[in-house]
């Protein structure tokens, strides 16, 4: 069963065309990494999910079409985005981080939650009414993960998480992302340049090319197909 | 002598503070600055006036022109400026709002006509005498009515679901969309209390200036350099702004030689030595740049 169909002609910004002939789909709870060099259009891959792009084709999640829902219906509809720069709202507290990633459910679970959070995490607990910009780059990472949680999505979208964090903070920032991967069923679209670390929590995995799928299979294959390490993922 | 014309300032500034404050609801809503407020304002008043004229009590007319004016800033915000906003078209913008300004203050002038309206003090006459000094009544009132809108609207930002929706879009607007915020509707809601807190600061300072289509010029320029002292994004920078300007204006008007001549140079002065040494003004934040 798939929960998100991907099927574009081409997307991207104004007159720039980044994207070409992108089909895919994500399993229901199911988890894919997509792998590219800088610049390739993976980026692009989720804005246009989002609706943060101009989009010709289709893309559905669970059957309702996303292509022409302006970003925060397609919010609403059940899609939750982890911008690239962790997106946070750097002026407000990390409470209100959270609340804000739950704002459209019912305040009394959203307030539950957002405690459950700061329990589970002590570091974003201890600062809860402190500017969420006073956080670490690993701590803004989780915060923003866990923000979008709070929105009970049916789909998480991660820009690159492990940008500007150390290798030790992105080992155990993945580790937490697998964790609370098997304990919801929400499925997971993670783009990375990290493939090392991406691989090990994926199930599948593609890699774009200036702005077109070159190669897909499970996770376990590309990682040990050295071919594909050689030629796109440089380890 | 010193502590009256301070007293006396503090109303004065609270209506300043007040429309600066709309000034500033805008300018965190749209990032632009709306040369319309004044007159936005001024209309207001004229509603306020009329209503009374028709038979409503003063406040019932207040309370009813806050409403129609918070619909009409709204409705400005949807048609005018959207557009505009959406295509990051800063400079048509100003430009859109001064129209705004000019074509407001002919359709007064032409319902109204240029002629000096007299409008009911809210608060009635009379004074309170605290010992040395005396403070009117109408100013009493003023200041609290201000401060109690103000109070209600930290309520509103800090307390609700709807006032962190505002400042999350206002944080970052990308990150608000994907959390499934409308930044359009929290704009258009920004732009609607501003109408509605304009209409409130030009209803109560018309009974000390007389109510013509000129009225709010000058009190426009207070309120900008009132939001400028503040902090552009800051409301409660705005409210502090407004009644330091207030207080300034009324001691230079009386202490300066020829200072009633030259009060509007110093809300200028204001403006200017705050964009030179503090850009940011007192309470705003900073804009960082990455490159």
């Amino acid at each position: 069963m798939s929960l998100l169909h991907v099927d574009i002609a081409s997307a991207g910004y104004g007159p720039v065309t980044v994207l070409h002939d992108i089909a895919f789909e994500v399993k229901t709870s199911g988890r894919l990494v997509a792998l590219g060099a800088n610049g390739a259009g993976k980026t692009t891959v989720l804005r246009t999910i989002s609706g943060l792009t101009q989009a010709q084709g289709s893309i559905t999640l669970d059957g309702v079409e996303l292509v022409g829902l302006t970003p925060h219906r397609i919010a609403a509809a059940g899609v939750s985005h982890v911008p690239q720069g962790r997106g946070t709202f750097g002026d407000l507290t990390v409470k209100e981080n959270l609340l804000i990633g739950g704002n459209r459910r019912p305040w009394r679970t959203v307030l539950a939650e957002a405690d459950a959070w700061m329990e589970r995490f002590p570091r974003l607990g201890e600062r809860s009414s402190r500017p969420a910009s006073g956080l670490s780059g690993g701590e803004q990472q989780l915060l923003a993960i866990a923000r979008a949680l709070m929105a009970a999505p049916r789909l998480l979208l991660l820009d690159e998480p492990s940008l500007g964090l150390a290798p030790k903070i992105t080992t155990d920032l993945f580790a937490t992302l697998d964790e609370l991967g098997r304990e919801s069923d929400t499925a997971m679209l993670l783009v990375e340049q990290n493939a090392q670390v991406a691989l090990g929590i994926a199930e599948d995995a593609l890699v774009i090319e200036s702005g077109r799928i070159t190669v897909r299979g499970p996770a376990a294959d590309l990682r040990d197909n050295d071919d594909v390490r050689r030629a796109y993922l440089g380890v | 002598m010193l502590l009256q014309q301070v007293a006396d300032g503090i109303a004065t500034g609270a209506i300043y503070g007040a429309l600066a404050l709309a000034i500033v609801l805008v300018y965190r809503a749209s990032r632009t600055l709306n040369f319309a407020q004044g007159e936005l304002a001024l209309l207001g008043a004229y509603v306020s006036w009329q209503l009374t004229v028709w038979g409503l009590p003063l406040w019932a007319a207040l309370v009813l022109s806050m409403a129609i004016l918070a619909a009409l800033s709204a409705a400005m915000e949807r048609t005018l400026v959207r557009p505009l906003v959406k295509r990051h078209q800063a400079l048509p913008l100003i430009i859109v709002t001064l129209g705004m300004m000019i074509a407001l203050n002919a359709v007064i002038g032409w319902a109204w006509t240029y002629q000096t309206k007299e409008v009911p003090a809210l608060f009635g006459g009379g004074a309170l005498d605290l010992g040395e000094i005396a403070v009117s009544r109408q100013d009493i009132g003023i200041a609290v009515t201000v401060l109690a809108v103000a109070l209600g609207l930290g309520v509103l930002f800090e307390f609700t679901r709807m006032g962190l929706r505002m400042r999350a879009a206002v944080s970052a607007p990308e990150s608000a969309e994907l959390s499934g915020i409308s930044t359009g509707r929290t704009m258009t809601i920004g732009w609607a209390i501003a109408g509605a807190v304009g209409a409130l600061a030009g209803t109560l300072i018309a009974p000390e200036l007389f109510l013509h289509p000129g009225m709010m010029a000058p009190v426009l320029i207070y309120a900008f350099a009132a939001a400028t002292l503040g902090g552009l994004d800051s409301p409660v920078g705005a409210l502090l702004g407004g009644v330091a300007v207030g207080v300034v204006e009324n001691l230079a008007g009386s202490y300066l030689p020829h200072g009633s001549d030259f009060k509007q140079v110093v809300a200028l002065l204001i403006i200017v030595i705050v964009l030179l040494v503090r850009p940011q003004g007192m309470l705003g934040r900073r804009e960082v740049v990455r490159v």
